[in-house]
């Protein structure tokens, strides 16, 4: 049977004891390492709806999975090599790079990095 | 509706000189115009598609010669803006073309559009366009599923005889399903994804979104086979993938037990049920079968999809392209308010998932255990297919839904997605093929085949679908 109802299990700490609910905390840690800013209504947004979502693929830790192996390449390739050598499309530099907010000499200029 | 004669009949109509392109292309433009109010589009390439039709009548040749299309605007293409419906994409002009445009440039084909999509495709209804919703053409008042929405709309209204979508957990056969439409998931690797924007790349595929098996397959056909730029593209089958309707006489058909049961509504299980009683009438074997992960594959995909999402996304940070914050201070403030500026409410929910459960100490208990899960999901597929040609089922477990309605709860929204998603783990080909009505709405029948069998499996649908016409 399919599990359609959203509310799935509420007891929320069987995988490696994940939280039921993600603080305010969490979720500025995880914007921080995504390089995010979010408002103050995005962080409690997220907190109940990342939480939600959380638990409801906590179904995941019943599984017993421990004669298998990850599947990272459903078609079974494997180091796909092709020759070292330089190849041209013809496009000019200009062609490139013209979306580039800031252009100087065609290189990307970006905010100072300290400061 | 526009009405369009098969793919194949309009170009040979063309290489003849009994249709010209310039005409067919005003035929679409006008089209489009006229269904102005289904929001299906979002950019035309008039003038790029005008100045190849006369090229084109000049000199009418290729196997798609003249045959205007419409491309989800998440791939690459000269004449319009690229956006992938999201503002930080915003006045991005494509520098090359996707393969899948390149190819079917080469055999005459001409881009007149680009369809509206949930922004960067995440999503089941384009409610999460970050510029407007597209209308369902059989009822305005509903969603024309997603993220292909534009794309199946386009198809369903005949903006042009054939429209491409990405599917990436369902969003060519979700929409195809709404709208009455044929939409075809080729297996994984088919169909080059160079210059496609990317959402979750160990699931995303393209594929055709048409009003027939036979204009699917020929477009499958142009586009299908290795590219040097995608080093995860398979080679074509030798034989192509024109195809006559298969006989269905011996072969066996698998109906999926988990997607018949629980949460499916009534009417969608009667056509379903019909159709395979069709089927059987024409020759082939029923059997029930059951997968039992099944289940599981919405939990796995709500891990692996906003995983890759997360570290396919990262590339936007207002430095090489798209939306650039103009008053940070700083390169780290530029990429924190960069994001916040450009992505919309679902792009910074599943950056958010993904990074999370990418996140030390998450990744095995998460992303680890879904890729090993989705093994699991991978051996019941193989194991099933030792047993049947094909798998059936229903696309969605509902007809399209209205505008609104599930749009303030997201775990909801990705609930319709059920059906679909573990063919994208599996990496295995399927199509949705319109199925009669529920309530008026179109019902889509999905069938499933091995990986690879992507010829065999549109013989059959091209069978199904005599039988089911």
């Amino acid at each position: 049977m399919l599990r359609f109802t959203t509310g799935m299990k509420q007891e929320g700490s069987a995988i490696l004891g994940v939280m039921a609910k993600l603080t305010r905390d969490d979720v500025l840690h995880l914007a921080q390492l995504a390089r995010i800013s979010l408002s103050d209504d995005e962080i409690e947004e997220f907190s109940e709806e990342l939480s939600a979502i959380l638990q409801y693929v906590e179904q995941l830790s019943d599984v017993d999975v421990s004669e298998l192996r990850p599947t990272n390449q459903v078609t079974g390739l494997t180091n796909v090599m092709r020759e070292d050598v330089v190849k041209d499309y013809g496009y000019a530099p200009h062609d490139l790079l013209h979306n580039v907010p800031d252009v100087q000499d065609n290189q990307l200029k970006v905010k100072r990095m300290i400061g | 509706m526009t009405e369009w004669e098969s793919i194949a009949a309009l170009a040979e109509k063309v290489r003849s000189g009994e249709l010209k392109a310039v005409d067919l292309v005003e035929r679409s433009l006008q089209a489009i115009e006229a269904a102005e109010e289904y929001k299906a589009i979002i950019a035309v390439t008039a003038d790029r598609a005008r100045e190849r039709a006369q090229a084109i009548d000049a000199d009418p040749k290729g196997r798609l010669a003249g045959v205007p299309f419409i491309a989800k605007d998440n791939f690459l293409v000269f004449g319009a803006e690229t956006t992938a419906a999201s503002n930080i994409l915003k006045g991005f002009e494509a520098p090359y073309q996707s393969t899948a445009i390149e190819k079917l440039e080469a055999e005459g084909a001409i881009c007149v559009a680009k369809a509206n999509l949930d922004a960067f495709a995440h999503g089941s209804s384009t409610e999460n366009s970050d510029f407007f919703t597209t209308k369902n053409p059989v009822d305005p008042t509903r969603v024309p599923g997603g993220s292909s929405g534009g794309s199946a709309a386009a198809a369903a209204l005949g903006l042009a005889p054939f429209a491409l979508g990405t599917d990436t957990g369902g969003s060519i056969r979700l929409p195809a399903s709404f709208t009455g439409t044929v939409g075809y998931k080729p297996t994984y690797g088919l169909v080059s994804r160079s210059g496609v924007v990317a959402m979750a790349s160990s699931l995303d595929v393209i594929g055709p979104l048409t009003r027939t098996v036979a204009d699917a397959a020929l477009v499958l056909d142009v586009m299908a086979g290795k590219d040097e730029l995608d080093s995860t593209t398979i080679d074509r089958a030798e034989q192509g993938y024109l195809v006559e309707a298969a006989d269905l006489r011996g072969k066996k058909i698998g109906i999926i037990k988990e997607y018949m049961g629980e949460g499916l509504q009534p009417g969608v299980k009667a056509q379903i049920e019909q159709a395979a009683q069709k089927m059987q009438q024409a020759g082939a074997e029923l059997v029930e079968i059951s997968l039992p992960s099944l289940p599981l594959a919405l939990a796995v995909y709500y891990i692996i999809c906003p995983a890759e999402v997360s570290s396919n996304l990262s590339r936007y940070d207002g430095q090489r392209y798209g939306y650039s914050f103009p008053d940070a201070h700083n390169l780290d403030e530029s990429y924190m308010a960069s994001r916040e500026h450009g992505f919309g409410k679902e792009a910074k929910r599943r950056i958010m998932t993904g990074t999370y459960v990418l996140s030390s100490g998450y990744y095995d208990a998460y992303y680890k255990k879904a890729q090993t899960v989705r093994t699991k999901l991978i051996n019941e597929f193989s194991e099933a297919f030792g047993n049947v040609d094909f798998l059936l089922g229903p696309t969605a477990p509902e007809v399209a839904f209205k505008i609104g309605e599930n749009a303030a709860d997201p775990l909801k929204m990705y609930l319709t997605d059920i059906m679909t998603v573990a063919v994208n783990l599996a990496g295995v080909p399927a199509i949705s093929i319109p199925c009669g009505t529920s309530e008026n709405l179109p019902v889509g029948l999905q069938l499933i085949a091995p990986q690879r069998a992507d010829r065999d499996l549109l013989a059959a649908a091209a069978a199904a679908e005599e039988v089911l016409a």
